[in-house]
């Protein structure tokens, strides 16, 4: 039966991480958009927490052991969705610098083996699959594998990648056979001090500066045959490649909250300003014959709104086993596009508030155009929304 | 337990609701909108699944079912994908008698529940009014009282079917505050005008209604400023739900239009500009359903919905136009075209943030 009330035990949570991000996260907001690329050592606290990964797939003993501790069983996908929202509230470039729980970990906990996981599970792992010349396209990479005896050889350069210089390893995507076009695409764990694996530069970034964002260049890079992640064979067809693209489905919910919790950031920043100011915000005189910053700022709750219920239907669809490729991709092309509107607006309606460095406004609304971009373009998410609507191939919709 | 699914029981009366629409006015909806009207059988065929009369109690005439709000906007969005006026007309009891249930009397509910319960008269809500900078939250009709008597004084406009609703539920100001009173069809002072012509909602007949020293006894005041607010909350949450379902129906025929239509050699939908509007006419009719679902999930646990019900509203009015307009602009010139529905969409769309209470959860 639909029932959209959030539930007391996401309540219980969300407020628990709230009280985090506000008294952990806010007080060095600042401090690490300045200091771009230096390490926030306050976040060693949170090393290993659960944000971005799911675990891996509990064993069949180890499930009945987790029942009876009177949280839902299923509901991860969705109270992942309601922390991060609240952690980016606080700061998401400091979320995407949490140790140990990079995209390469969630990576690593869907598909490695035990013995893969005793080896890298312990490792803070980021995630490689964008080059110069393969961005939106990355079933155009470039990167390739050889098997060479015992080893992989990897050649190719690996631009953007979150969490470059922390990190202990990187999942590279690398083709270990052109010809076999997508269906040739495997990942690869890369480990920090491989030979021929070289980080060649940090970038400067317009937001998310806690984040440190990095290129590699790999040269003939040597690692062991088994840091493949599943298996070496190339399959005929794409379904190899669909596989890959399918964790996208969980990765993009993810972003949607990031995306949230910065708009969340403003729009309460922005109440704020606005009942100190002698308003009452009243919810229910005609939107029209209120004050302009009145309306704007209604207008901006109702999306706020209209993005997290699009980002917490996708997340309870991946919960209840429900195939949300469509609504992964809408949820991300609401909000990517929403928190990039709503944090600028934001700026305008405070005025001078809105460009100080004093004040973190500006800085969300640096921090929330990432999320139109990484984890796939808004426009990728609308071809995605779109082809599945329209019932349209890739060769039909380009 | 949170849950983006419908039951069973919902997703029945959708499927229900869907095939009635299919059966009834489908196909007539044009001519429907051209002749400005709805044939009474098919208002009656909706009538005939007993969810107007559902929440009323037994001893009056009902089954005495739980009122959801929920299922009702379910209902609305539904009846709505096929015609807005439709849906405001099947429903129109409810928006006397929901009230009537949450705040009235038993001697109110005994006076006006049954006759509603059988069937046999019409009921209405006047709330708008024709002048500018219209703020349902401050109406400018007055009731003043005097002696044992209510003296109403106020015009109203866009009250839907008032030129037979044997009860009209009336929103004025008395004593500076919001209040809603019952006054019966025929009562002096109560001045029915002229049928109205509208930019849309064609199939509805709404009508002029004039309070000029309209006398009513006392006991015909149902609720002061919290049962007013409630009133705005549910009608404020169907609304939405009306605009969900009119958006829909623009999404819908412009998807299928858009992979037949060719232009170039191809299917003009193989065109990421016409693409990318249909994308995002689909999650903004999701999201709006979304908003819709929470709000009334809030009423539906017996909370206050005040500032959902309000956002859900003005989120409706602003992409229920966005959405209707990628409707007319994706089939181009043909668009413009009374052939096709979605210029009636359009119009019919406009409605959600011009308007107040056409219809109730
Ligand atoms: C801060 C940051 C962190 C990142 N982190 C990572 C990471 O950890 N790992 C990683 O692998 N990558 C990462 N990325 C890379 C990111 O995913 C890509 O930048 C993104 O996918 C877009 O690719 P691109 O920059 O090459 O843009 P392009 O693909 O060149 O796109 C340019 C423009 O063209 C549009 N476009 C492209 N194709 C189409 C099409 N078919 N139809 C319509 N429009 C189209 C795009 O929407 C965009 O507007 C990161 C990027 C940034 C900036």
């Amino acid at each position: 039966m639909i029932n959209l009330e959030t539930p007391d035990y996401l309540k219980n949570l969300t407020s628990g991480i709230h009280n985090l991000a506000k008294t952990v996260l806010r007080p060095i907001s600042r401090k690490y958009d300045e200091e771009e690329h230096s390490y926030p050592k306050e976040l060693d606290m949170f090393r290993g927490m659960q944000i971005l990964g799911r675990p891996k797939k509990k064993k069949k003993d180890d499930e009945t052991k987790q029942e009876g501790d009177g949280k839902p069983k299923k509901g991860i996908n969705l109270s992942t969705v309601a922390v991060i929202e609240e952690m980016c509230w606080g700061d998401a470039g400091l979320l995407l610098s949490i140790p140990n729980a990079g995209l390469g970990n969630a990576a690593i906990a869907a598909v490695a083996t035990d013995e893969q996981m005793e080896r890298f599970g312990k490792m803070w792992a980021a995630m490689a699959i964008t080059e110069p010349g393969a961005g939106s396209d990355s079933g155009a990479i470039t990167t390739t594998a050889v098997l060479d005896g015992d080893e992989w050889v990897l050649n190719g350069e690996k631009i953007f990648v979150t969490c470059a210089d922390r990190c202990d390893c990187v999942v590279v995507w690398a083709t270990v056979d052109k010809k076999a076009g997508k269906a040739g695409i495997k990942s690869f764990v890369v480990e920090k001090g491989r030979p021929g694996f070289r980080l060649e530069h940090l970038e400067h970034k317009l937001g998310i500066r806690a984040s440190d964002t990095g290129t590699f260049v790999l040269d003939n890079c040597r690692i062991p045959k088994d840091n493949i992640l599943g298996s070496p064979e190339v399959k005929t067809g794409t379904e190899g490649f669909k596989g890959v693209m399918k964790t996208f489905d969980n990765t993009r919910p993810l972003v949607a909250a990031m995306a949230t919790g910065i708009a969340r950031a403003a729009v309460d920043y922005l109440r704020e300003k606005i009942e100190e100011s002698g308003i009452k915000l009243d919810y229910s005189k005609n939107p029209n014959n209120v004050s302009s910053i009145e309306k704007e700022f209604y207008l901006m709750e109702a999306h706020l709104e209209a993005m997290r219920l699009l980002t917490w239907r996708a997340a309870w669809m991946a919960d209840n086993e429900q195939f949300n490729n469509t609504e992964a991709s809408m949820s991300k092309a609401k909000a990517g596009r929403w928190a990039t509107l709503i944090t600028q607006k934001t700026c305008e309606l405070l005025g001078p508030l809105g460009f100080t460095r004093d004040e973190l406004p500006e800085k969300w609304m640096r921090d929330s155009k990432i999320m139109d971009i990484f984890e796939g373009t808004g426009q990728i998410q609308h071809l995605i929304v779109a082809r599945n609507i329209l019932e349209l191939s890739s060769k039909e919709l380009k | 337990m949170i849950s983006f699914m419908p039951s069973e029981e919902q997703s029945v009366m959708k499927e229900t609701l869907a095939k009635l629409v299919q059966n009834t006015i489908k196909d007539n909806a044009h001519d429907m909108d051209e002749k400005r009207i709805i044939p009474q059988e098919f208002i009656a065929k909706f009538r005939e699944l007993g969810t107007v009369q559902s929440p009323i109690p037994e001893e009056y005439g009902g089954f005495g079912l739980a009122a959801s709000p929920i299922m009702n906007t379910i209902i609305l969005e539904e009846l709505a994908a096929g015609d807005m006026g439709y849906a405001i007309a099947c429903t129109l009891p409810s928006i006397f008698i929901n009230p009537i249930l949450e705040c009235g009397t038993d001697k109110q509910k005994e006076k006006y529940l049954p006759a509603l319960a059988s069937g046999e008269c019409e009921a209405t809500l006047a709330i708008n009014e024709m002048h500018f900078k219209f703020d349902a939250a401050s109406p400018k009709t007055t009731a003043e009282k005097k002696g044992g008597k209510y003296i109403l004084n106020g015009e109203k406009c866009y009250v839907p079917l008032a030129d037979v609703a044997k009860y009209f539920l009336v929103a004025a100001r008395c004593e500076n505050e919001n209040c809603l009173f019952i006054v019966e069809g025929g009562t002096p002072g109560l001045v029915i005008g002229e049928r109205e012509k509208n930019l849309g909602l064609n199939t509805l007949s709404t009508y002029k209604v004039t309070f000029s020293s309209c006398e009513i006894p006392e006991e015909n005041k149902l609720c002061g400023a919290e049962g007013y607010d409630r009133l705005l909350q549910k009608t404020r949450i169907a609304m939405s739900a009306l605009g969900t379902g009119v958006s829909r129906a623009s999404f819908e025929y412009a998807r299928n239009y858009a992979k037949e239509r060719v232009q170039f050699g191809e299917p003009i939908a193989h065109r990421q500009a016409i693409a990318f509007m249909i994308a995002e006419m689909a999650y903004e009719v999701d999201a709006m359903r979304l908003m819709t679902w929470k709000a009334a999930s809030a009423l539906e646990a017996g909370r206050d919905a005040k500032r959902e019900s309000y956002l859900a509203k003005l989120y409706a009015g602003e992409m229920t136009m966005k959405i209707t307009d990628y409707g007319v602009q994706i089939l181009g010139g043909h668009g413009y075209i009374r052939e096709h529905p979605v210029e009636r969409y359009y119009r019919n769309g406009r409605c959600i943030a011009c308007l107040e209470g056409l219809a109730i959860v």
